[in-house]
């Protein structure tokens, strides 16, 4: 009990859990086929930067970061509604739903 | 006591990442995705971001992971795709490396800075019985004094992102899509 | 008067620009007139400034007259100016005087030709040339009139450009010359990159200080050599001389007798310092080379039927002599030789242009004959040519020729056999000229039926007096022409003083020779060889003593030409081949190889884009990856 009342966890901490995050929303990305499972590894890393920004916030005593989270939260918010969007009129008549059917672009 | 925390909320936060990532029915991802969200907003409240804890579990967990459902349900839920094969030879070991790569340097860079930032300060105001919505009046003041163009903007930009996405996802009527 | 010595070259431009402009309204004979005009006077404005330069003493007989800044650049300055001094202003002199005299014939040797006006047009230009050529202060204006003689040179050979020989011809004197130019050219970058200014007076005072090294002063000689060697017609350099008799005469009396042939001789001697300051053996590899050709030269005019190119090939032997003069540093001697050959070889060449032009343009001597009693006053100047050449005392050569044989002596005693064996030649060659041409029976009878009607339709005939009064100017001077330099006593040297100024430190003293105390014995062994070469030709060309000998092969000249056309034309060729291809296999290659890799390489990249995006995404993080060490390598380090 003695150890658990001294060892305090220190900014870094939090900072390297926020990069675990972001590196597993990463690697889902770049692994996952389904668009929505991709979209939702976004919104893990989005996540692991919202952590940060409060972390760092609270390090420095300024608002500003949480302010900063908050807006993120809100275009986030925008950004999924576009891209659920997106993603239903491409994949509407599609049976099996991968990304790697649209390669329309390919050079 | 803020170790205990810590560590329950952490564990919490990446369990529910790794679920993202290797769970095949995109239901299971949506779940395993509230599950990160809770734990990022119990390490909101230890960091003094109250508000944003709450706004956190409304919006994310409480929105956009019901939106994701609804769309997950719309275009059917059988649609798993098979995670035994992968077309591209080179990503998966590629994206171990990334990701890898990424914690690591991630990790050395915050090690190694020596700045006085890396300290824990003295945080936000709190609420406390004396006035219990301190967080929120500190960000408040921020938010709609200091930014409150980026305000504006941002509910423009809300407003777009509906009518776009209205505009995208509608049928098309019933002769064109003939053509 | 000096400071209007710009005006020498710029009457000759004058004219040059006005009959360009109104040539064809002229016409004939005013073009003509108008040139000649042009050229007498600024022959009076030399005699003018020579005066003016005679008036004053030795010490200050330099006088610089600036136009304007030519080239300002970095570290060289050169301007256009013109240096009057004794050597620059004998140069004048005679470039001016003969050149009036040859305008004058040509007046009347090329009427009738339909291109009149654009003869005198290239005739001043070339006057202009080489008075800015003997003028110029500084090497720059000099090469200016070097260039500048040279490509008219080039206009007036193939001035009959209908003829290929002719065209031909042009183009090969053009070309050796520009070999030549090389070596001037080199010798200008040596000097201005030792000294830093490309003046005469700034090199010469450089190497007079002993501020030149032996070896620099050894280059720039010898570089100014090659370019001479192209200009003057020395080995190996001389085969456009005798090509260029294409032209017409006029302009081989003055272009390939009298002025720009001995721009060499003049340029080697106004460096004079330079040369001085070179190692003793420069000076014996340009008297080996200019003895050599004499000889080379000698032994082939003797065996052509051309009446002009026996000429030629005199002019490059004599050259020759002037190169053997230099090289064993009797400056004085060269200068002299070089002013009385200007007599005598014009005389000879407007000679032989009034027997052609007589003759109804039959050049070959073999067809000639008996012409003195039909051309008098041509034969009688032409022997006074011929005797002046054959070095009979008191006519000009016999002093010139002397002068410089008593130097080879003093300085090397083989030069001297060569020399004196080349005079012997000299006079066997040009007696036969004259036996062939003017006495002996008459062969033209047989081939008159084959040329025109041109006044008389059979008999040759005297030309106007616009071409005879020249020959009879030029005889005179042939005659007295010695005066200038007669080695009887220290009072009648009179152009060894004039020139003491120019050339004091660089002439070879030569008091304490044994060739010097001797020098009657000398002069009478020339008198000897001249009689024993114009008695011997006598024997057999008019007399028929003894069979003549004129090999085939010394008629082909030594078969030189074919030689260099076989190198040129076989291992050249090949290695001309060699170069192109390698331009078009290795540069081209190159330069399209690069073209070809860009494309590669694009072709390679475009694999990239497969249109999925977790590939796009894949290389976004790496990317990340990348800039994210960067920044935190940076931030340790």
């Amino acid at each position: 009990m003695s150890l658990l009342a001294v060892v305090e966890p220190t900014t870094s901490w939090f900072l390297v859990l926020s990069a675990v995050l972001f590196a597993i929303g990463t690697v889902g990305v770049l692994v996952r086929r389904n668009p929505l499972v991709m979209f939702m590894c976004i919104e893990l890393m989005l996540n692991a930067v919202n952590l940060s920004l409060v972390t760092f916030s609270r390090a420095r005593s300024d608002v500003n970061g949480q302010s900063a989270v908050f807006f993120v939260l809100v275009v986030a918010a925008a950004e999924v509604v576009v891209g659920l969007g997106i993603i239903v009129s491409i994949m509407r008549r599609r049976t099996a739903a991968s990304a790697d059917d649209l390669s329309v672009l390919k050079g | 006591m803020e170790l205990v925390v810590f560590v329950l909320a952490s564990l919490m936060a990446v369990v529910g990442a790794v679920g993202v990532v290797v769970r095949r029915n995109p239901v299971h991802a949506a779940m395993s995705l509230v599950l990160t969200l809770f734990g990022i907003a119990v390490i909101f409240v230890q960091q003094g971001a109250h508000f944003l804890a709450a706004v956190q579990v409304i919006v994310y967990a409480g929105a956009i992971v019901v939106l994701f459902l609804f769309v997950i349900m719309l275009l059917g839920v059988d649609q798993a795709e098979d995670l035994s094969i992968e077309p591209l030879t080179v990503q998966r070991p590629l994206a171990a490396v990334i990701g890898v790569a990424m914690v690591g340097l991630l990790t050395g860079a915050v090690l190694t800075s020596d700045n006085a930032v890396m300290k824990s300060g003295a945080g936000l105001s709190s609420p406390t019985l004396d006035s219990p919505d301190a967080n929120v009046k500190e960000i408040a003041g921020s938010i709609f004094g200091d930014h409150v163009f980026a305000f504006e903007i941002t509910s423009i930009l809300l407003l777009v992102a509906v009518v776009g996405t209205v505009i995208l996802a509608r049928r098309l009527p019933k002769e064109e899509v003939a053509k | 008067m000096l400071d209007l010595v710009w005006l020498i070259p710029a009457l000759p431009l004058a004219g040059f620009l006005l009959i360009l402009l109104f040539g064809r309204r002229l016409g004939e004979p005013l073009a003509g007139v108008l040139a000649t005009l042009m050229t007498a006077s600024a022959f009076a404005v030399t005699v003018g400034v020579y005066f003016d330069l005679l008036s004053r003493t030795a010490e200050e007989r330099h006088h610089v007259v600036t136009l304007f800044s030519w080239l300002p650049v970095g570290g060289l300055h050169v301007d256009l100016a013109f240096l009057a001094d004794p050597l620059s202003i004998t140069m004048a002199l005679f470039v001016t005087g003969i050149g009036s005299l040859i305008h004058l014939y040509a007046v009347g040797y090329m009427h009738g030709d339909p291109k009149f006006s654009k003869f005198f047009l290239y005739l001043n230009l070339f006057v202009f040339s080489m008075l800015m050529l003997v003028l110029g202060e500084n090497l720059l204006v000099t090469f200016l009139g070097w260039e500048g003689v040279g490509a008219c040179s080039y206009f007036l050979i193939s001035f009959w450009h209908t003829r290929d020989s002719a065209a031909t011809a042009g183009k090969k004197a053009f070309v050796t010359n520009r070999v030549g130019d090389w070596g001037m050219m080199t010798a200008m970058f040596m000097a201005f990159a030792s000294v830093g200014t490309l003046s005469y007076s700034g090199i010469n005072e450089a190497a007079h200080a002993g501020h030149l090294a032996h070896v620099t002063a050894t280059g720039i000689a010898l570089m100014l050599f090659i370019g001479a060697c192209g200009k003057s017609a020395q080995l190996p350099l001389y085969i456009w001389l005798p090509d260029a008799m294409e032209g017409p005469t006029p302009v081989s009396a003055l272009i390939h007798a009298a002025t720009m042939v001995t721009s060499g001789v003049f340029l080697l001697t106004r460096m004079a310092p330079v040369l001085h300051e070179a190692y003793p053996w420069a000076g014996t590899v340009i008297a080996s080379v200019g003895a050599a050709t004499a000889l080379f030269a000698a032994t082939i005019a003797v065996a052509q039927t051309d009446i002009k190119k026996v000429l030629a090939y005199s002019t490059v032997s004599q050259l020759g002599f002037m190169f053997l003069a230099i090289g064993s540093g009797a400056y004085v001697a060269a200068i002299f030789h070089m002013v009385t050959h200007a007599f005598f070889k014009a005389l000879l060449f407007l000679g032989s242009g009034s027997v052609i032009h007589g003759m109804h343009h039959e050049q070959d001597m073999r067809r000639m004959g008996a012409l003195r009693k039909v051309m008098p006053i041509t034969g009688f100047t032409f022997i006074i040519g011929w005797l002046a050449i054959a070095g009979v005392p008191p006519f000009a050569g016999f002093w010139s020729k002397d002068e410089i044989l008593l130097y080879a002596f003093a300085n090397n005693r083989a030069l001297y056999a060569v020399g004196i064996v080349t005079a012997l030649l000299t006079a066997y060659y040009m007696t036969r000229q004259v036996i062939m041409v003017f006495y002996g029976e008459a062969r033209w009878h047989d081939h008159a039926e084959e040329h025109g009607a041109h006044g008389d339709a059979h008999t040759p005939h005297e030309s106007p007096w616009t071409m005879t009064l020249p020959l009879v100017v030029l005889a005179g001077l042939s005659i007295v022409g010695g005066a200038l330099q007669l080695p009887f006593s220290h009072s009648t040297k009179f152009l060894e003083h004039w020139l003491e100024p120019v050339v004091h430190e660089a002439e070879a003293d030569i008091h304490a020779t044994w060739a010097y105390e001797n020098k009657w014995v000398l002069l009478g062994l020339a008198v000897v060889i001249a009689a024993a070469g114009i008695a011997a030709s006598i024997a057999v060309y008019a007399k028929g003593k003894a069979k003549p000998i004129e090999p085939q092969l010394l008629a082909d000249g030594w078969r030189y030409d074919a030689s260099i056309a076989a190198l040129v034309g076989g291992p050249g060729r090949a290695a001309f081949r060699g170069i192109a291809a390698f331009d078009a296999k290795v540069v081209d290659g190159a330069v399209n190889g690069v073209g070809a890799e860009v494309r590669n390489a694009s072709g390679l990249l475009r694999k990239m884009q497969n249109g999925l995006i977790r590939s796009y995404a894949a290389i976004v993080g790496v990317a990340v990856v990348l800039v994210l060490a960067w920044f935190l390598v940076r931030g340790v380090l």
